[in-house]
């Protein structure tokens, strides 16, 4: 991110470019998500799989123009937390929802 | 040529130092995340538990849910323009983006428990159907955090009163809050996708 700067006291933050940047960018996705699934346009799972991807690719605009997360290396630790994180979480909700799936349906309920 | 690099690295570490303080806000930050993660894993498991009742189609207002996200969304970037403000030691523009970022908060807050207390008086509460207990607990653990970062919020806009230069610790404090606003930002952006888009489909 080219506008980001340091300033004395360390913590990288970012301008005032950078945060309408970030913000325009959501605005758009916001809309877009709340669009797709008022206008009907898609089939059911299409419209799940359209929302979900908008939500994943507005996560991401969040983390970078608003969180300031980056690649250099003073964020290494936080971004190795995060990816950790994301993991744990990944493997929390899949495996629920799979063992769950399992469970009702050896118990045919549903 | 390894000097200089040397030179560099030890340059670079000096410029970009983060506090230890803002790690570990960052690591609790971690932790929460895992909170609502499993809060989004009930509410998966539990989406068409209906129980007879009302389905989300039914009693969701895609409208407030619409501007409740417009609430949080802006109230992140004045946030983020109050921090802007906190760097260059502006501290009367930093009090009045918190004071923005504080009403833009209390906003969504008042339209999410006036969502809440319509749902209840129809019949409609948590003790409806499995459905609904997943929907309140998920999206209500949710209003509690923005709660608890509207107090604290206040007690930044009230320490920050009557100072001319912001201490290292002020500034941590900040960007902790800082961190913590985005991050529910970014929970919400799962809350209206996955709850209210979802249910409606």
């Amino acid at each position: 991110m080219a506008d980001a700067h340091t300033d004395h006291s360390g913590a990288s933050h970012g301008s005032v470019g950078s945060y309408l940047t970030g913000f325009v960018i959501s605005v758009l996705l916001t809309v877009a998500a709340f669009g797709v699934v008022m206008a009907h346009s898609f089939s059911p799972s299409g419209t799940i799989a359209a929302i979900a991807i908008l939500a994943a690719v507005q996560i991401v605009v969040h983390l970078v123009f608003f969180l300031h997360m980056n690649t250099s290396s003073e964020q290494r630790w936080n971004v190795m937390a995060f990816v950790f994180t994301v993991l744990t979480v990944f493997v929390l909700i899949v495996g629920t929802l799979f063992i769950m799936h399992d469970t009702s349906i050896n118990m045919m309920s549903r | 040529m390894a000097h200089d690099i040397t030179a560099d690295a030890a340059h670079a570490h000096e410029e970009h130092h983060e506090s230890p303080v803002v790690f570990g806000f960052w690591l609790y930050l971690m932790t929460d995340c895992i909170i609502f993660g499993t809060l989004f894993a009930v509410f998966a498991v539990m989406r068409n538990q209906f129980a007879g009742g009302p389905t989300g189609k039914d009693i969701f207002d895609l409208n407030g849910v619409g501007i409740e996200t417009a609430l949080l969304l802006l109230s992140s970037i004045t946030y983020g323009f109050g921090m802007i403000s906190a760097h260059q030691n502006k501290l009367g523009a930093l009090r009045g983006w918190l004071g923005v970022t504080f009403i833009l908060g209390l906003g969504f807050l008042f339209m999410e428990l006036r969502e809440f207390s319509h749902m209840v008086a129809e019949g409609n509460g948590p003790d409806r159907s499995a459905f609904l207990s997943a929907f309140f607990t998920l999206v209500g653990t949710h209003g509690l955090h923005v709660t608890c970062g509207l107090l604290w919020m206040a007690v930044l806009i009230v320490q920050t009163g009557g100072k001319t230069v912001l201490s290292e610790r002020m500034t941590n404090k900040l960007t902790c809050l800082s961190l913590f606003w985005h991050f529910l930002d970014i929970v919400w952006i799962c809350v209206f996708t996955f709850v209210y888009l979802m249910s409606v489909i």
